[in-house]
């Protein structure tokens, strides 16, 4: 596609509110007409970023550039966007017609009229009544309210509102329309009915469509391209195939279908060890490389035991409508699989993948890294916390004397209070306790995986929103709030080159 | 059992009422004889209180001065309140809790003691004359606007958020969205406010009374006056004044439950 | 040229005017009153003013005075109310919003012509109002604060969900034991509400004493006499002592009761 049809691009977009931040480095260009979803838990900075859009929230850096041209402090009265609202915000005191031509009762054209000596001037006059009742009718025949002019808002069903705040929003021939969840409020029949229906207004409209939703399947069922979005960062842009088939990491693999996400390894060319089995799979990743695997639960194929490359005892089967779900252990392993045969609990079973089945990827997280500090009493304070440690890693050989001094191999005494180290520390070496105090940070869960036999855990501190990932097999919810305990001969300390040389 | 627990609760109700109300009655039905006491034999019926109430100038005058001062005390607080309720609602949570706390003040304060602060400011500190009737008006401002700034305020929070946001959105300028939308959205806040503010305003005496001009009453300080004057014909012109006020307030009593009533009625057939 | 013209319009900047005229109408006020407590005629600092109230027996007296009328108006007010409301708000009855305005309606007449009718009475009754004035002021104030008591104590009672009555008798507890252990305590933000907005006017109010026997022995009446006598030092002190009475009734009422929205704002 040629450079002239992006009708809007987001450069370096960060917001952050007081602290906290909300968005970040956010890159994005949009196609003139295209259908747009921002998928993503709720407070991933999906809808700060619409807002930032329509212009309620103005970014705290980067660009926001429609049609080239830079948007990003324009209120949102002097945008060519339109909004239509989460709970729709119709004007109570208006009836149906009087919230749809709210914005055309308030816009002024350009028009050229000839004034009383006959000299043609430029002149701004607001729409007559003939030119507002035509375009209100005509918007209310596409939202398919005809008849319902005189009506109170209030009088109207959820599904009925949602259309006045679509009607009240394209009349005014927005360039782009913003779509925040609005179908949140609706019950599931009526979510069904309206995707098919906004589908429809978007092809009929032809305008750029930038839509809002936590909501997997309608986006998959809805958009031309998905932008998924965690902690305020783009995880991945694509085709809602592209998005499903080839997840770029195990969060949008997670979020998006159901999965099975394991630890893998790579073991050969197109090789990868997981769950106890060799499997050919389709990614060239470099051999004895640690990865993430995803596999869609329908990607496992039943079989006979002792055929393909996995066996395991059924635990659960459930009849789900179109299929089963069935939960099978495989060594300490659980595998989800999707299947519409059927498979007796407490049976063994055997389970084919086949390589285009298998998704691999990079892990994301492979080690938790942070600048530390060794404080007065030989603790070290890193991610918001301070922890016992053993300092004598950072010199081989030496010992602490009585008064906490560090005394090297050679002899020399060292007062370590503010050396610089870089502190690293394994994902299984963390545990969570909930009693408060109990380790030496404390944060709360911002995203759990499920791996088969473990959970990983990422908990953020609140202070600076340090990250701590974690692998732990109990189940804590999201949302918890932890203290996190290391064990001192856990935690691995090397001095910064700087602070080495200092010495 | 129950009966008797019902009988004795009517009873209480009964009892209380006519506690409030024998006084007010029995007042309305000798404003229109020509006694002198309550209490004293009734020889037939009169209108000469109504006729005194409306022909004697000053008193008059002194209903006028009330009505005028509560309606134009009451619009000034309505706008203030109003304005500064939308203003502390938008603001930062340290100005919106001071103002909170400020608004708070006049409303737990004793009256008495409102309006002699007020007028130890302005009539003694800075000199203002009381003839001027600024004090006056700046107390009754004073008196009312925080309960302005009270029954507005629930109603901002009851408000859609997104609604001013959709204002902008469609090509509204901060202030027409203001006009526009919020202020539509606060009505019943802003009415109910004014009326409350007229009501205490009419019903004033102590803030009145440090800030008035000397030769100014209102029907609060009239009647304190009076009663201890000894002019029996004022006093009796009185218990009408008082009985055309019940009169009046029943009204408005009975058409605002008759008008919420069907304004309920309406929105339950929808 | 414009742009620094041209501030951007916002709507915080509305709550200006407001905070204006609150610091000029409120603030300042009470500041001046603070200043004119603790100085003479001369501008010069003294305790004088302080040190006098506590030693004149006059106005020592009717500060102990004005708190028995407001404790006993109170408690009165509280014993009557609490039955109407109870009454009311447990009722079937439909309109029962009619009945409850036909007990606040007086609140709305001038409450100096209210105590006009009540004076006839009690004069028509009593021939001489002075052989009682402690009882004639606990009538008076009763009458004229009554639906400032009975309101609050209303909405808390009203507000209260049948449910948990229902629930507590489900669980065994008969009517008595109901009422004290749930319905009672329930409506404490209602009662407290009710017993500030008839505690402070009752102790100020002196217009129903002058009215009904021209008596002066309120704490509100003192800052009249020290009006009347351009004594603004000491009427400053008055003032202030009442403010701090005020003070710490809000307090106090304040840690049962954090709806923020006091009790008067319901009418």
């Amino acid at each position: 596609m040629s450079q002239t049809s992006t009708i809007i691009e987001l450069k370096d977009v960060c917001k952050s509110f007081d602290d906290t931040v909300a968005v970040e480095n956010f890159n994005l260009s949009i196609q003139k007409g295209e259908f747009v979803t921002f998928l993503g838990p709720s407070g991933c900075g999906k809808t700060t970023t619409l807002r930032m859009i329509a212009g309620f929230d103005i970014p705290t850096s980067g660009q926001i550039l429609l049609n080239g041209e830079d948007i990003s402090k324009l209120p949102p009265n002097k945008r060519p966007v339109n909004t239509v609202f989460q709970r729709y915000a119709l004007f109570p005191h208006l009836n149906v017609y009087e919230n749809i031509a709210f914005g055309l009762r308030l816009k002024k054209i350009e028009t050229e009229v000839t004034d009383r000596k006959g000299r043609k001037v430029k002149k701004s006059v607001h729409l007559s009544r003939r030119e507002i009742d035509e375009k209100v009718k005509r918007v209310l025949d596409i939202v398919d309210l005809e008849g319902f002019e005189k009506r109170s808002v209030s009088t109207l069903s959820g599904g009925q509102q949602q259309r006045v705040a679509i009607a009240r929003a394209i009349v005014n021939e927005p360039e782009i329309l913003l779509l925040d969840e609005p179908l949140g409020a609706l019950d599931l029949k009526m979510r069904k009915e309206m995707q098919i229906e906004l589908k429809e207004m978007h092809r009929r409209l032809g305008i750029t469509f930038i839509y809002v939703t936590h909501d997997q399947e309608e986006a998959l069922t809805m958009s031309d391209k998905i932008v998924v979005i965690n902690d305020g960062e783009i995880q991945q842009v694509g085709t809602p195939t592209d998005i499903y088939n080839e997840p770029v990491n195990t969060f949008v693999a997670d979020f998006i279908g159901e999965s099975n996400i394991f630890n893998g390894m790579m073991t050969g060319k197109l090789r990868v060890k997981f769950c106890g089995a060799e499997f050919d799979c389709l990614d060239d990743y470099e051999i004895h490389q640690y990865v993430d695997v995803v596999v869609r639960p329908e990607d496992i194929i039943i079989c006979k035991p002792g055929e393909g490359q996995l066996k395991g005892r059924v635990l659960s089967t459930v009849f789900k409508g179109v299929h089963y779900e069935i939960t099978v252990e495989v060594g300490r392993f659980e595998i989800v699989i999707q299947s519409t045969a059927y498979a007796e609990p407490g049976s063994f079973i055997g389970m084919r993948i086949e390589p285009d089945g298998i998704h691999i990827m990079e892990k994301v997280y492979t080690e938790n890294k942070y600048d530390g500090v060794i404080t007065k009493h030989n603790t070290v304070e890193f991610g918001d916390g301070e922890f016992e440690c053993d300092v004598t890693q950072l010199y081989p050989g030496s010992r602490l004397d009585e008064e906490g001094y560090l005394i090297t191999a050679s002899g020399e005494k060292l007062d370590l209070t503010g050396t610089e180290v870089t502190v690293e520390v394994g994902f299984r070496d963390i545990t969570m306790s909930d009693e408060k105090n109990a380790g030496g940070a404390e944060g709360n869960i911002i995203s759990m995986i499920y791996k088969g036999d473990h959970y990983r855990y990422i908990v953020r501190t609140e202070e600076n929103e340090e990250d701590y990932v974690l692998a732990c097999p109990d189940l804590w919810n999201t949302g918890d709030k932890v203290s996190l305990i290391i064990p001192a001969d856990k935690i691995k300390l090397t001095l910064k080159p700087a602070a080495g040389e200092k010495k | 059992m129950k009966i008797a627990k019902k009988v004795i609760g009517a009873a209480w109700l009964v009892l209380v009422l006519a506690f409030i109300y024998i006084p007010i009655l029995l007042l309305a039905v000798y404003s229109f004889t020509d006694a002198v006491m309550v209490g004293g034999a009734i020889d037939g019926f009169s209108l000469h209180n109504y006729v005194t109430l409306f022909e004697n100038e000053e008193l008059r005058d002194m209903i006028i001065g009330t009505v005028l001062l509560a309606l134009g005390s009451a619009l000034i607080a309505t706008v203030l309140g109003t304005v500064g309720a939308i203003g502390a609602f938008y603001s930062k949570r340290t100005a919106k809790r001071l103002i909170g706390y400020a608004n708070q003040i006049p409303v737990v304060n004793a009256d008495v003691v409102t309006g002699f602060s007020i007028c130890v400011l302005l009539i003694v500190l800075l000199g203002i004359k009381k003839e001027t009737f600024v004090p006056l008006v700046a107390g009754h401002v004073v008196l009312c606007s925080p309960f302005v700034y009270l029954s507005v305020l629930p109603r901002l929070r009851q408000m859609d958020n997104n609604l001013y946001e959709a204002a902008l959105d469609l090509g509204a300028t901060p202030a027409q969205a203001l006009f526009k939308v919020v202020l539509p959205q606060l009505l019943p806040g802003i009415l109910s406010g004014f009326m409350l503010a007229v009501t205490l305003s009419l019903d004033d005496y102590f803030i009145t009374t440090y800030t008035k001009p000397s030769t100014f009453d209102t029907i609060s300080t009239y009647v304190v006056n009076a009663t201890k004057g000894g002019q029996t014909d004022i006093k009796t012109a009185l218990w009408a004044l008082s009985t055309i006020i019940f009169l009046i307030v029943v009204v408005v009593v009975v058409l605002m439950n008759v008008f919420s009533g069907k304004k309920k009625a309406a929105e339950e057939r929808i | 040229m414009t742009k620094t013209l041209k501030l951007r319009f916002n709507r915080k900047h509305l709550c200006i005017p407001y905070a204006a005229f609150l610091i000029l109408f409120v603030i300042c006020p009470l500041l001046v009153v603070i200043y004119y407590a603790f100085t003479n005629g001369t501008g010069s600092f003294t305790f004088d003013n302080l040190v006098n109230f506590f030693t004149n027996t006059n106005t020592l007296g009717t500060l102990l005075y004005s708190i028995a009328i407001a404790v006993v108006t109170t408690v009165v007010c509280l014993v009557i109310a609490y039955p109407v409301a109870y009454i009311l708000a447990r009722s079937k009855f439909k309109r029962k919003y009619v009945l409850l305005m036909l007990f606040v309606l007086p609140m709305w007449i001038n409450f100096t012509l209210r105590i006009t009718a009540l004076k006839e009475i009690l004069s028509a009754i009593e021939t001489n109002l002075s052989l009682y004035p402690f009882l004639n002021t606990v009538i008076g104030m009763t009458y004229d604060f009554l639906p400032f008591m009975i309101l609050p104590l209303y909405t808390s009672l009203s507000k209260l969900d049948k449910s948990l009555t229902e629930a507590a008798e489900d669980l065994g507890a008969n009517g008595f034991t109901v009422f004290m252990r749930v319905i009672l305590p329930l409506s404490v933000p209602g009662i407290i509400s009710g017993v500030t907005m008839v505690l402070l006017p009752s102790m100020t109010n002196y217009v129903v004493l002058d009215m009904l026997y021209n008596s002066t022995y309120i704490m509100g009446s003192l800052i009249g006499s020290y009006f009347a006598a351009y004594d603004w030092h000491g009427g400053s002190m008055i003032s202030l002592i009442l403010l701090i009475i005020i003070f710490i009734i809000t307090l106090v009422s304040n840690r049962f009761n954090d709806d923020e929205t006091s009790g008067r704002t319901i009418l």
